[in-house]
C-alpha cells in the first residue's frame, strides 16, 4: 500500500487503488469470519448430535433387549417347568448379548423387537433403583445419580446464595470506593482458582476440620464437597448480584431514605426487590453451574452410588456418593472401550445433565425476560 | 378503586409530638447494625476461605517444592516424582488452544460487530454463545471424545495433544468472542466513518485502524479464556489424556524437554502426542492415599496459582492500557 504512495503517479491509472482486488479481498475475509462464527453454532449442533445419537446407542444395546427378554420368558412358555425356565436362562445369559440375536433360532423362544428392549432399557434408566452399571448383573437407576447431585448442589447453594448476596450487598452498598478495589480482585482471585484445587482443599483439608466436630464423617463424603462447591460458586453469584443492584438507580434509595427508612430497611425493602430479575438469574445461573462441576466432587464426595432405598443412604450427607460427573470420570479413567455399554453410559448421564443445565439456562432467560425492571 | 386504605383501618390516635414519632429507632438502627455486620461477616468468610486454602496449598506444598520437582517425571516413589511431563503438556495445549481459538474467537467477533447484516442470524448466535456459556465443561468433553477422539481420529491420532486443545478451543471460544464484541464496540465510531470517508473499504478500515485500536481488550479477553483453560480438568479427563506420563510431547529428548521450536521440526509428534496436563497431574496425586503424594499435589498447585497469578497480571496490566486509551 505505501509503495503507490512513494513513487510519484506518473499516469491517472496507476494512481487508480486496486478497487476490485480489495473487494476480492473483503469477500474472502466476511467469508472466514462468517465461517468462525458459525462454529458456535456447530458447537451446540455437535453437542446435541453426540448426546442424541449415543444416548441412542446406549438404550438401543442388545444387553436391555437380552434382560427383558429374560424377564419375559415366564410369560412367552407358561407351560414349561421351573428347571426348564432356569436352563433357558442360563442358556441366553451364557451368550454375549452383542451376539445373542444371530442365534435365537438355537433358543427355540422368539426374542422381543428390539424397540421392545428399547423401551425397557429406557424403563429401567428411570426406575431402577440401583446404580451398577459396570457390574455382572447391571442396574441403571439413574435417579441414584441425580440425587447425589442434587444433595451436593443444595448443599452448596445453601452456602453461596446468602454469602454471595450478603457480599453483594456488603461490596455495593456498604464498602467504601478503596476498599472495594482491594475487595474485587481478591474475588476474582477465588473465583480463578481451579475447581481441582477446591477439590484438594475440600478431600484433604476441610473433611479431616469437618471429622473433628462430627465425628461420624466419612473420608469421601457430600458434605464437605457440598461446602466447598458452594465457596468455589460465591464469587458467581456475588459479582452478578452486584451489577444488578449496581443497576438500581440512587434516586430509589434516596427516595426511600426522604421516607425515613433506615439503610437495611432500605436494600431489604427497595434495593433488593428492584434488583431482583439480575439476582435470581445468577442465582439460577450459579445452580446449573453446580449441578455441572466435576472434580470438587469426584474428588471428595467418593464414588459411591447409594441405592433408593429405606435406608436412606441417598440422602445422607455424611457418607460417600457417586454425582453424575463423578460417575463420568470414573469410566472415563477406567478408560472403558468404545463400543462397551459403560462407553455408552456417560453419555446417556451425559444427556440428563446437559438437559437440565439447558432447562436451568432457559428458565433464567424467561425470567430475567419477563421480571426485568428497565430504569432510565 | 375502593376505599383508601386509612379508611379502612381502624382510627389512629393522633401522631404525638416526642419519642413516640422515632418509631422504635433503637430497634430499627440494631437490625440495620446486626444487618451490616452479617454483610461484613460474609465477605470475611469468603476471604478466610481463600486464605485458609492459600496457606494449607503453601505450608504442605512449598517444602516439596524444588528444581528436582520441576524437571522430573511422574514417578512411583513420591520423592522422585515430579511435574516436567505435565508441564510440558500444559504448554503445548495452551499454545495449540491459543492458534485455534484467537483467529477463529477474534474472526467470530468482527464478523458480529463489523460485518453482519442479518440481524436474525447475530441474534441467533448471541443466544447460542449465551447457552453455550451455561453448559458443563464436561459435556465439551463427551463433545471432544466422540468428535476429536474418534470421529476425527484420523486428524488428531485419538486422545492426544491435538484432541485435547481443540475441546479446550470450544470451551473457551465464547469467552473471546463476548471479549472481542465488547473490545470492538468501545472503539469509536468516528473513527471507522473517517476511514471510510477516505475511501477505504470496510475491511481495510477494520483491519489497520479498528483492530489495532481494539487489540489490547481483545488480547485480554485471551489471556483470561487461556487462564480458564489452564485450570480446566473435566474434559480433558473424559477425552482420555493420560495421568502417568514418563515422556514430553515433541521431538526434543533431553532437558529441558519442552522445545517450542518442535512445533515446526516435527509438528506430528507434537500434536499426535498422549499427554497430561497440571491439573490432570493433581488431581491424580490428590487420589492417591499416601500423604507424601498430597504435598506434590500441593507443590503442583503452588506451581499451577502462579501461573494463572501471571496470567491474571498481564490481563490486569494490558486492560488498564486499554482503558487509558479508550
Amino acid at each position: 500500500m505505501t509503495a503507490e504512495f512513494l513513487s510519484p503517479p506518473q499516469t491517472p491509472s496507476q494512481w487508480q487503488p486496486n478497487r476490485r482486488r480489495s473487494r476480492r479481498v473483503e469477500a474472502l475475509v466476511r467469508a472466514i469470519c462468517l465461517m468462525f462464527a458459525a462454529i458456535s453454532i456447530l458447537t451446540t449442533v455437535g453437542i446435541v448430535l453426540t448426546l442424541v445419537f449415543e444416548t441412542f446407542d446406549f438404550f438401543a444395546d442388545p444387553f436391555f433387549r437380552q434382560a427383558l427378554w429374560l424377564n419375559q420368558l415366564p410369560d412367552l412358555l407358561p407351560d414349561a417347568s421351573e428347571a426348564q425356565l432356569l436352563a433357558l436362562s442360563d442358556q441366553i445369559e451364557a451368550v454375549d448379548p452383542t451376539k445373542l440375536f444371530d442365534q435365537t433360532a438355537a433358543i427355540g423362544v422368539e426374542p422381543p423387537s428390539i424397540v421392545a428392549g428399547f423401551f425397557y432399557g429406557l424403563k429401567r434408566f428411570l426406575t431402577d433403583n440401583r446404580w451398577t452399571p459396570l457390574f455382572q448383573s447391571a442396574s441403571f437407576g439413574v435417579f441414584v445419580l441425580i440425587s447425589a447431585t442434587l444433595m451436593t448442589t443444595t448443599i452448596a447453594m445453601a452456602v453461596a446464595v446468602p454469602l454471595g448476596l450478603l457480599i453483594a450487598v456488603a461490596l455495593s452498598e456498604y464498602a467504601a470506593p478503596q476498599l472495594r478495589q482491594v475487595l474485587k480482585p481478591v474475588l476474582e482471585l477465588l473465583a480463578g482458582v481451579p475447581s481441582v484445587v477446591f477439590g484438594y482443599f475440600a478431600l484433604l483439608t476441610v473433611t479431616p476440620f469437618l471429622q473433628r466436630l462430627i465425628p461420624p464423617l466419612q473420608g469421601f463424603n457430600a458434605l464437605s464437597a457440598g461446602l466447598i462447591l458452594g465457596v468455589s460458586i460465591i464469587p458467581l453469584v456475588a459479582s452478578l448480584s452486584e451489577d444488578a443492584i449496581n443497576a438500581v438507580p440512587q434516586d430509589l434509595r434516596d427516595g426511600a431514605f426522604a421516607m425515613g427508612a433506615t439503610k437495611r430497611e432500605v436494600i431489604q425493602a427497595v434495593v433488593i426487590p428492584a434488583a431482583l430479575s439480575g439476582i435470581v438469574a445468577s442465582i439460577i445461573l450459579a445452580l446449573s453451574r453446580a449441578i455441572g462441576e466435576t472434580m470438587i466432587v469426584s474428588l471428595a464426595a467418593g464414588q459411591n452410588p447409594q441405592p433408593i432405598d429405606g435406608n436412606l443412604g441417598f440422602i445422607n450427607p455424611l457418607i460417600p456418593v457417586m454425582t453424575m460427573t463423578a460417575f463420568i470420570v470414573q469410566v472415563s479413567l477406567g478408560d472403558a472401550p468404545h463400543g462397551s455399554l459403560a462407553y455408552k453410559t456417560i453419555f446417556a448421564v451425559g444427556t440428563v445433565l446437559f438437559l437440565m443445565t439447558l432447562t436451568l439456562n432457559i428458565v433464567s432467560y424467561w425470567f430475567v425476560r419477563r421480571f426485568r425492571e428497565k430504569y432510565e | 378503586m375502593a376505599a383508601s386504605p386509612s379508611e379502612l383501618l381502624p382510627p389512629q390516635p393522633p401522631v404525638a409530638k416526642g419519642p413516640e414519632f422515632a418509631g422504635n429507632l433503637p430497634q430499627r438502627y440494631s437490625a440495620d447494625r446486626l444487618f451490616q455486620v452479617a454483610a461484613w461477616g460474609a465477605t470475611a468468610i469468603a476471604i478466610a476461605v481463600l486464605g485458609w486454602l492459600l496457606f494449607d496449598v503453601l505450608s504442605q506444598g512449598l517444602g516439596r517444592l524444588s528444581w528436582q520437582f520441576l524437571t522430573s517425571f511422574p514417578s512411583r516413589r513420591p520423592e522422585n516424582a515430579g511435574i516436567v511431563g505435565a508441564l510440558a503438556g500444559t504448554f503445548w495445549v495452551m499454545i495449540i488452544v491459543a492458534v485455534v481459538a484467537f483467529p477463529v474467537g477474534v474472526g467470530a467477533g468482527l464478523y458480529l460487530e463489523e460485518f453482519a447484516t442479518d440481524r436474525w442470524f447475530t441474534r441467533l448466535i448471541e443466544i447460542n454463545i449465551s447457552n453455550l456459556a451455561g453448559v458443563p465443561s464436561i459435556i465439551y468433553g463427551l463433545l471432544g471424545l466422540a468428535a476429536f477422539v474418534r470421529l476425527l481420529e484420523p486428524i488428531t491420532g485419538g486422545r492426544t495433544v491435538l484432541a485435547g486443545a481443540l475441546t479446550l478451543a470450544l470451551l473457551v471460544l465464547p469467552i473471546i468472542i463476548v471479549a472481542t464484541r465488547e473490545a470492538l464496540r468501545a472503539v469509536p465510531e468516528g473513527m471507522r466513518l473517517a476511514g471510510l470517508a477516505i475511501g477505504g473499504s470496510r475491511w481495510q478500515v477494520v483491519w489497520d485502524h479498528v483492530l489495532p485500536a481494539a487489540l489490547s481488550g481483545i488480547l485480554t479477553g485471551v489471556i483470561l479464556a487461556l487462564s480458564r483453560a489452564i485450570g480446566e480438568t473435566a474434559p480433558l479427563i473424559t477425552i482420555g489424556a493420560l495421568t502417568f506420563v514418563p515422556f514430553t510431547p515433541g521431538c526434543t529428548e533431553n532437558f529441558p524437554y519442552f522445545n517450542p521450536a518442535d512445533l515446526l521440526r516435527c509438528p506430528v509428534n507434537v500434536v499426535q502426542s498422549p499427554f497430561t496436563v497440571m491439573p490432570i497431574q493433581i488431581f491424580n496425586w490428590v487420589s492417591r492415599p499416601q500423604k507424601a503424594f498430597h504435598e506434590n499435589a500441593a507443590a503442583a498447585i503452588i506451581v499451577l496459582m502462579v501461573m494463572l497469578v501471571l496470567m491474571n497480571s498481564v490481563a490486569i496490566i494490558l486492560r488498564n492500557r486499554f482503558r487509558q486509551k479508550g
